[in-house]
């Protein structure tokens, strides 16, 4: 059974944590990936270079940008039946409050499944989920299986 | 449109309205141009940036990295005082990947500003702009809060 399979069927954390390690960036930023419920749950480490406003300090817009749209890749990944990563086409971000100096949270929901195009909302926070700190909404390309 | 502060203050050394913002540091990212309300970046291409190890392509999020720091940096410069910028809201759109091995440019216009809100528009390419990567429109708050970004060397 291979790894997308397993991720799948549920998945063990080292399952989780080669999904994760699949992209490069995302491992630059310090990016992983947990079944929480019936859902994913992705994880941002603190790291100084992800700072964008160093008086705040804050996180760069673009890593939170990176971090959702990442955090949406993969619940489109598992939810579909696609071998291959899903193909981001557009991506809108609103900035919600700034992000301090910690770890970062995000969980992605699939409000719509097509046959080519998945539409992704997620939602990012910080300390208190009730709280977030950018939200975004996607569209992403799924190539087809069988193609 | 009169006089950019930041671009009086910065004078030759145009790296200095990146510079202070550790992740640009982290990509890479250098400026290529600006001049008030507009500026060109560059990104180099990097393993470490890469989004799908399949294909070798850069992953969206240094292109939303590059515009989202050039749309900053433009509103900066098309400024006359210096003030604290914030991005509120940032869509971007994905039209073709970026080619693996190639840097990535960008361009930010900050075509207008108000009293509270500034807008962008902004295009990532490797050649020219007229055949883009990924294009953003991007809003920003100004005086956002009361930090001001640091336009000197060793800030």
């Amino acid at each position: 059974m291979g790894l997308l399979d397993r991720l799948r069927a549920g998945g063990t954390p080292a399952d989780w944590e080669a999904l994760a390690g699949r992209v490069p960036y995302g491992r630059f930023l310090g990016i992983s990936v947990v079944r929480e419920g019936d859902g994913l749950v992705s994880r941002l480490a603190f790291d100084e270079k992800l700072i964008g406003n160093t008086v705040l300090p804050a996180l760069h817009g673009g890593v939170i940008g990176a971090f959702l749209e990442t955090a949406a890749m993969f619940q489109v990944l598992v939810d579909t039946e696609s071998e291959h990563l899903p193909k981001p086409i557009t991506l809108t971000v609103a900035y919600l409050r700034s992000a301090g100096p910690r770890e970062t949270f995000a969980r992605a929901t699939i409000t719509k499944q097509g046959r080519r195009v998945v539409s992704v909302r997620v939602e990012a926070w910080q300390e208190d989920a009730a709280k977030p700190v950018a939200t975004a909404q996607g569209q992403f390309l799924v190539p087809s299986a069988g193609l | 449109m009169s006089g950019s502060k930041a671009l009086e203050l910065i004078g030759e050394d145009l790296q200095l309205l990146v510079v202070h913002v550790p992740h640009a540091r982290a990509i890479g990212l250098t400026v290529v141009d600006a001049r008030p309300g507009q500026i060109w970046l560059r990104v180099p291409y990097a393993d470490f940036l890469v989004g799908n190890p399949e294909t070798g392509v850069i992953h969206g999020g240094v292109i939303t990295t590059l515009l989202d720091n050039g749309g900053g940096a433009a509103v900066m410069t098309a400024l006359e005082e210096l003030r604290a910028v914030a991005t509120l809201d940032l869509r971007i759109d994905y039209m073709k990947p970026a080619t693996p091995g190639r840097d990535i440019l960008g361009h930010c216009h900050c075509h207008k500003v108000t009293r509270n809100v500034a807008f962008v528009r902004g295009t990532a390419y490797h050649d020219t702009p007229d055949d883009p990567i990924a294009t953003a429109a991007m809003t920003f708050m100004v005086g956002a809060n009361r930090t001001l970004p640091g336009l000197v060397r060793g800030a």
